[in-house]
């Protein structure tokens, strides 16, 4: 990492989005206690973490990349074990354990090994057992890295009612899509800097504004791009497959209404027209100058 | 400090359950050794003469004791390396809870698995003709002996085990060392029957001194070659207590170090 540096308002969510390698999971793992830093200082719910290391695993819940419980045992058994770890006593190990699996809703697999839960499942208990002490701040490495789209929804719906409860999050992702949904504020990092920070539309906005896309029959794209151009007064690009003319606009609806008259006028009838606003991705590739991919392995 | 001992009782109790759910486990940790008594007792008995009444099963059965119990190492090795490779050791990591808690716990349930392991074996000798002859006190502190044995070698797995890159790695490189230290040892022939350099290397190993002390406690004659005469053949017994003593105070400083400053 080089310079990094990061503040999460309690009670919000932070995510630190950017491509394998970028430094994430390195941040998180100094911030739960696992790594010291070569140099620089980190603290948690005000506790530093190098100086306090113990009091700071009090606060914290740590959710990783790997489901991080033992598959041997069933998912009853693994809550039970960290309530125990975390001097629950045995009687409130067993109820915490209970209320965990069913608002997570595995009560039905509670005694089965985990080796037999499905990905999403296992991310769910792995969540679950963070959540033992109630603490007050979460650190979630990219949750729903390797899920299908169904498991990803669950889990989005998970962290969305933790964040409601007023915990403090600290996510990291390499899903634009993801921090788009759940986070609060949003830092860019790529190569161990933060090289942008702030609410999503603040990103979308610094990347400029909207875009006119419209879809026409192929016959008609060509005096399309010639009208979309001409209300844009910049050069309107074309996406083949999806025989879609688009331009950026700065008038916004005032832009889209001249064109959708101008292509009346024209006897042109779009297939679809819209304005959209950029996308966490072109904010990616517009602040690193390449598409949110690979790094090296860090 | 009452946190500490608890908290290494949860890890004991998940290593005893990680047996109830997988009980075939339990099983082939118990098979193998009795497979290897009745092996040994069979295949080599008849043509190793051992001038010992009761014949070569008394000599034998300390010797698959003491390579039992260092066969272990592997287990707990492979275990650890596991769960590091799954994360589950940062999340351990990231808990509240004493930093020795871990090692000393999976220790503990290795001392636990031990002695059920054993207790198996020693009636599978029983039943092949084993008689220790030395009276249930002595036999007794053998077996205790023999615990503390494997409660020091497991140190030595934990700090393979959290080296290691891979669990199968670490569990085939740990046969690589146990097989042959069990073997260039007393353990099954006498040493005297070894080329004379391998007889001082077979007679200073661990694993013979271990095997020495435990027959002379099962009232069991021993048989030394170049180094009869020497500290470890007069007194087996407490150059093994010597070696343990070295191994532990060895890893398991090096052990909870690494576990504390481990990161995947």
């Amino acid at each position: 990492m080089d310079d990094l540096s990061l503040d999460v308002e309690e009670g919000t969510v932070l995510s630190v989005l950017g491509p394998n390698g970028a430094g994430k999971t390195t941040t998180v793992r100094i911030l739960a206690t696992l790594l010291n830093p070569d140099s620089g200082q980190a603290s948690v719910g005000g506790i530093d973490v190098i100086r306090n290391p113990e009091k700071v695993r009090e606060i914290i819940g740590l959710s990783g990349q790997y489901a991080a419980v033992d598959e041997t045992l069933t998912g009853w058994d693994n809550l039970v074990m960290f309530g125990r770890l975390y001097h629950l006593g045995k009687q409130a190990s067993i109820n915490r354990a209970n209320e965990l699996l069913e608002r997570f809703s595995l009560t039905d697999s509670a005694r089965r090994p985990i080796k037999t839960y499905s990905g999403g499942m296992r991310r769910r208990l792995d969540l679950a057992a963070s959540l033992i002490v109630k603490p007050k701040v979460l650190f979630l490495d990219e949750p729903t890295t390797g899920l299908d789209p169904r498991g990803r929804q669950e889990m989005w719906g998970v962290i969305e009612e933790l964040v409601k409860d007023g915990v403090t999050l600290l996510l990291t992702t390499q899903y634009l899509e993801e921090a788009d949904q759940l986070a609060d504020e949003i830092a860019v990092i790529d190569h161990g800097k933060v090289i942008a920070r702030g609410t999503s539309d603040v990103l979308k906005k610094q990347v400029g504004g909207e875009r006119l896309e419209v879809v026409v029959e192929s016959q008609q794209i060509q005096a399309t791009m010639e009208i979309v151009s001409k209300v844009s007064g910049n050069k309107a690009s074309l996406d083949d497959a999806l025989r879609q003319v688009s331009a950026p606009v700065s008038t916004g609806v005032s832009a889209l209404i001249e064109v959708l008259r101008e292509l009346d006028a024209s006897g042109i009838h779009p297939l679809d027209v819209g304005l959209k606003r950029p996308s966490l991705d072109d904010v990616f590739m517009s602040l690193t100058g390449h598409v949110a991919e690979e790094g090296e392995q860090s | 400090m009452k946190n500490a001992i608890s908290d290494a009782l949860v890890i004991t109790k998940r290593q005893l359950l990680q047996l109830a759910r997988v009980p075939e486990v339990l099983l082939f940790s118990t098979i193998q050794p009795v497979m290897f008594v009745l092996l040994f007792r069979y295949v080599f008995g008849g043509s190793i003469s051992t001038g010992q009444p009761g014949g070569y099963v008394q000599l034998l059965m300390p010797g698959i004791f003491v390579q039992t119990v260092a066969f272990t190492l592997a287990a707990t090795a492979s275990g650890l390396a596991e769960d590091m490779g799954k994360g589950l050791i940062d999340r351990f990591r990231s808990l509240p809870i004493s930093r020795s808690a871990l090692v000393v716990g999976r220790t503990l349930g290795d001392s636990l698995l031990n002695i059920v392991v054993l207790a198996v074996m020693g009636t599978a000798g029983y039943v092949v003709g084993w008689r220790p002859t030395s009276g249930l006190p002595k036999v007794l502190l053998a077996f205790l002996f023999l615990l503390l044995f494997g409660y020091a070698l497991s140190w030595t797995g934990i700090f393979a085990g959290l080296s290691a890159r891979d669990a199968r790695v670490v569990q085939n490189m740990s046969f690589m060392i146990t097989f042959p230290m069990t073997f260039l040892s007393n353990a099954f022939a006498p040493t005297t029957g070894m080329p004379r350099a391998l007889q001082y290397v077979a007679e200073w190993n661990p694993v013979s001194t271990m095997v020495a002390a435990c027959r002379e406690l099962f009232g069991v004659k021993n048989q030394f070659g170049v180094t009869a005469g020497s500290f470890p053949s007069t007194h087996p017994l407490v150059m093994s207590l010597i070696y343990m003593v070295v191994i532990m105070v060895i890893f398991i400083p090096l052990s909870v170090r690494k576990y504390i400053n481990s990161s995947k």
